[in-house]
């Protein structure tokens, strides 16, 4: 396979599973012109006038569909780790005989182990999405028939706006849902928050199908997705588990080492200014960011501050922020616990977003842009601040980007890290992977020292004197190669690109190759 | 060669260990070292593993053996000191040692007076708590071989802690070790003492015999490893004889640094249940303070067992501090930053000492010998005690170093 060097550097296939590639050309460079996409147009004319389009299950959608070897299929990850849907799916797509589906899911989860099968006997030629766990190492051992492609959350927006993919059947898990086709995740017994990922696909897919185990009458009100952009809906027994699908409570760290990193964290914010009325952050729902989020909360409280608005993934933590008036809004990604699924239901304030809003590169803007500070995590670093988040250290992919990429473009980027864990070091000479480009990563929070990006000398300059540990990227790196020794580079077989990265604006950052 | 043993083990295996490893080894009469290694870092330092292990077969004149590593990502001080472990159990009277280089940044010294508000027990057989121990910023780290470890591993326990004090940067934390009751810890010290440890805890103390042991111990093993640095001693109380005998064992050794009482041992020994109000243990903590007191050192109290209970370990360090203690044993991190703050000086305190220790300093420029405030005159213990509130506020980050001239 002939790779090209793009302008980050790193070597990029110039095809990929036969469609053209453009290589990276920097951030903010690549901006395509012309129209965007345009959705099949379709006639009410075709649709019962009652408004009654239920089939009578999955196969029967599917074919009425016109499904075809070779088309693209889309899911959604709102159901998490609970998710049977899409098992099912494609228990479905193999009893009807059908081969080589692209697979274009918003994320997916060790759950979909059971998918390797349909990867094994062609079922699946290949995933663009993410490949978590299993799927991961399953496509670094380089046995999926086509190359997976990684995209953001906003880069899928891209993608289906531009024209890079056509989704030809979307089908859409919906914890409640009418006849009609409105749909919604904030109730139901397998209520899961929002259905913002699959917003794109509802408008822009050829044929798109509602999957509920919740069916109420006409009018699901309020609805999430609207009914006039779908074409069937299924009713089964059950979206999945529930326990997985939005955890009861979700848990707040104990690691010492971890909470340590969110109190630094938190004091940064504080000490540099950031932390003020009126401010913004986004917090995931990881152990660290949960702990980040609640010292952060101590801090308001004692300097009376109050947040204008807190970008989620959404958690108890959150909400009680927002119960408490220590921000004004939350504006909600994806619902990680059922106080943010009961919240987002019941409190006007609480919002929910999708993509379009927050990440969408060829949105007139976006909300990511707008906060003040994200704090993420990386599974590496590197002396020049580049970040990975798709590969470990070994060499195997074994997760997704999700918001990540978006998320970057904050005023402040912090990644919450540790520098080690069990041996395998966090800072790098080189990420394995390029997934985010260091000029947009602005601080490294480790138990060992906070490490700023020269780049940012305002922030160096806000935390002289504060107390905070800060220390230069090669400091810490020379501290934990101290510790775990300096480890040699992962054996991987570079003429074997197994998956590609995508940038926000659809060129190719960089390739995941085979694991030898 | 009797007592020869040609299976062995040592270290832990199994789905929740971390930063830890397993090894058996087979000697066998030819064929060689066969390794065989499992790891989750394989790619990275699979072959770093490979050589320390077999750099220490040569130094062992291990010749012919079946070695077998299931690596969990430990550190080379864990893996050196399991293969050692291993190596020593298949011989009983095997006595070579394998030693690491010690760090450069592992060489600081402590002193006899140094501040000892809080120290962190790390279990002497756990090696995944120490690398980052030091990073919570306790005043003194404790590997301990007594009660954290099990009995059946005391060995391996005494392997690793002398490993660990050689390879782990405790980042300026004083350096201590407990080692297990009398006479089995006396045997333990010639794994620690030649390795720049700061402290030796001792528990279960009921008599100055037992110090003079120790010491006696000690001397015998810094002129055989030609060892210079000072080691101190903190007994433990946890009995009714030790409290009574607590002022002979106080006074018994000019390096005892401070003494310190163990509550759970303490009141099973007179049979009654530990109370959070603490009643029951009154007299004893009392007592104990007194003797370390008229010995002049520290005492150092008990540590607070419920992790998760911040507000109870606040309210029991403002009780210690009230009766005289300068010190707090933590067993998880998070309790650290709590005791500190708790010992911290109040600002009325802090006001005091600074208008003290100004006026001691501005009379002794002038060359004046009295000195007073108001009406009041100060004399040195006074002065003393205001130096110790500045210094105690300084490291809480309550005053500025530069207080004088800010003033």
């Amino acid at each position: 396979m002939k790779l090209i060097k793009n302008a980050a550097g790193r070597l990029v296939p110039g095809i990929v599973n036969n469609q053209k590639q453009i290589p990276f050309k920097g951030i903010g460079k690549h901006k395509p012109t012309g129209r965007k996409a345009k959705p099949m147009i379709k006639s009410c004319a075709d649709f019962p006038e009652d408004g009654n389009k239920v089939v009578k299950n999955l196969k029967d959608a599917l074919k009425k569909s016109g499904l075809k070897d070779g088309m693209t299929i889309s899911t959604h990850h709102h159901l998490r780790n609970g998710d049977v849907v899409t098992n099912y799916l494609f228990d479905v797509i193999k009893s009807m005989g059908i081969k080589n589906i692209r697979w274009y899911p918003t994320a997916s989860f060790p759950c979909h182990e059971h998918l390797i099968k349909y990867l094994d006997d062609g079922t699946i030629h290949h995933i663009e999405g993410s490949m978590n766990g299993p799927l991961g190492r399953y496509t670094s051992h380089g046995k999926m028939k086509g190359i997976g492609v990684l995209r953001s959350h906003g880069g899928r927006y891209q993608s289906i706006q531009d024209g890079e993919v056509h989704i030809d059947i979307a089908v859409i898990a919906s914890p409640t849902a009418d006849q009609f086709g409105n749909a919604t995740g904030d109730r139901g017994p397998s209520a899961c928050g929002l259905l913002g990922f699959a917003l794109a696909d509802s408008e822009y897919a050829d044929n798109v199908i509602v999957v509920t185990d919740n069916l109420v009458e006409f009018p699901c009100y309020p609805w999430q997705i609207q009914g006039n952009n779908v074409d069937h809906v299924v009713k089964i027994d059950s979206l999945g588990d529930p326990a997985k699908i939005v955890s009861g409570t979700t848990q707040v760290t104990k690691s010492p080492d971890r909470l340590l990193i969110a109190e630094y964290v938190a004091q940064f914010l504080d000490e540099s200014g950031i932390m003020k009325n009126g401010f913004s952050f986004q917090a995931g729902a990881g152990g660290t960011n949960l702990a980040f989020a609640l010292y952060l909360k101590e801090r308001m409280i004692k300097k009376n501050v109050k947040a204008k608005f807190i970008r989620g993934g959404s958690t108890k933590y959150l909400v009680e922020m927002l119960k408490e008036g220590l921000t004004e809004y939350i504006l909600d990604g994806q619902t990680f616990d059922l106080d943010g699924v009961r919240s987002m239901r019941e409190n006007p304030n609480h919002v929910n977003t999708s993509p379009f809003t927050s990440y969408n590169y060829h949105g007139k803007g976006n909300f990511a842009s707008m906060v003040d500070a994200v704090v993420l995590g990386a599974t590496e670093v590197d002396l020049n601040f580049n970040a990975n988040v798709v590969t470990h250290s070994d060499g195997y992919l074994l997760h997704g980007i999700g918001g990540w990429q978006n998320c970057l473009f904050s005023k402040c980027t912090i990644l919450a890290i540790p520098s080690f864990r069990d041996r395998i070091p966090v800072i790098v000479d080189e990420v394995t992977t390029l997934v985010g480009p260091g000029e947009l990563i602005d601080v490294i929070v480790t138990e060992r020292g906070i490490a700023i990006n020269p780049k940012r000398k305002d922030l160096l300059k806000a935390v002289k004197g504060s107390g905070l540990p800060v220390k230069s990227i090669n400091e810490i790196k020379k501290e934990i190669d101290d510790i775990c020794g300096v480890p040699a580079k992962p054996k991987l077989n570079k003429d074997k690109v197994v998956a590609v990265i995508k940038w926000v604006d659809g060129t190719l950052l960089d390739s995941v190759f085979q694991v030898e | 060669m009797k007592n020869k043993i040609t299976k062995s083990f040592a270290g832990k295996r199994g789905d929740k260990i971390k930063s830890d490893c397993y090894i058996e080894l087979k000697k066998k009469s030819a064929g060689g070292i066969k390794l065989k290694l499992e790891s989750k870092v394989s790619s990275m330092y699979g072959s770093q593993i490979e050589d320390l292990i077999f750099d220490m077969c040569r130094s062992f004149r291990l010749r012919h053996a079946e070695i077998i590593i299931n690596d969990f990502g430990a550190l080379p001080f864990v893996i050196a000191a399991r293969f050692e472990s291993a190596v020593r159990r298949s011989e009983p009277e095997f006595n070579c040692e394998y030693l690491l280089e010690i760090s450069k940044k592992n060489k600081y010294k402590s002193s006899k007076e140094r501040m000892r508000r809080s120290r962190l027990y790390l279990p002497g057989n756990e090696p995944k708590f120490y690398p980052n121990a030091g990073l919570h910023q306790p005043d003194g780290i404790i590997l301990d071989l007594e009660d954290s470890v099990a009995h059946s591993e005391k060995d391996s326990a005494q392997i690793l802690v002398r490993n660990a004090l050689r390879s782990v940067d405790f980042y300026k934390a004083e350096r201590m070790v407990r080692i297990n009751q009398l006479p089995k810890g006396l045997d333990d010290l010639k794994f620690i003492v030649p390795h720049n440890v700061h402290v030796i805890l001792i528990p279960k103390c009921e008599s100055a015999e037992q110090i003079n042991l120790v010491e006696e111990e000690i001397g015998r093993l810094k002129s055989k490893h030609k060892i210079k640095n000072d080691i101190f001693f903190m007994p433990i109380i946890e009995s009714a004889l030790g409290v009574i005998n607590s002022f002979d064992i106080a006074s018994a050794s000019n390096m005892n640094c401070a003494l310190a009482v163990g509550l759970e041992d303490y009141t099973a020994d007179i049979g009654v249940q530990r109370t959070d109000e603490g009643k029951e243990s009154l007299w004893a903590r009392s007592m104990i303070i007194n003797s370390a007191k008229a010995a002049g050192i520290q005492a150092i109290d008990t540590v607070y067992s419920d992790v998760t209970n911040m507000e109870g370990l606040h309210e029991s360090v403002i009780e210690a501090k009230m009766l005289g203690f300068e010190g707090k044993g933590c067993i998880h991190p998070r309790q650290i930053k709590v005791v500190h703050e708790a010992f911290a000086p109040t600002s009325e305190e802090i006001d005091k000492a600074k208008k003290i220790v100004m006026a001691f300093e501005e009379a002794e420029a002038k060359g004046i010998g009295v000195v007073s405030i108001g009406s009041k005159m100060i004399d040195a213990p006074v002065v003393k005690r205001a130096r110790k509130i500045v210094k105690l506020a300084e490291n809480n980050n309550l005053l500025s170093k530069n207080w004088r001239e800010e003033n």
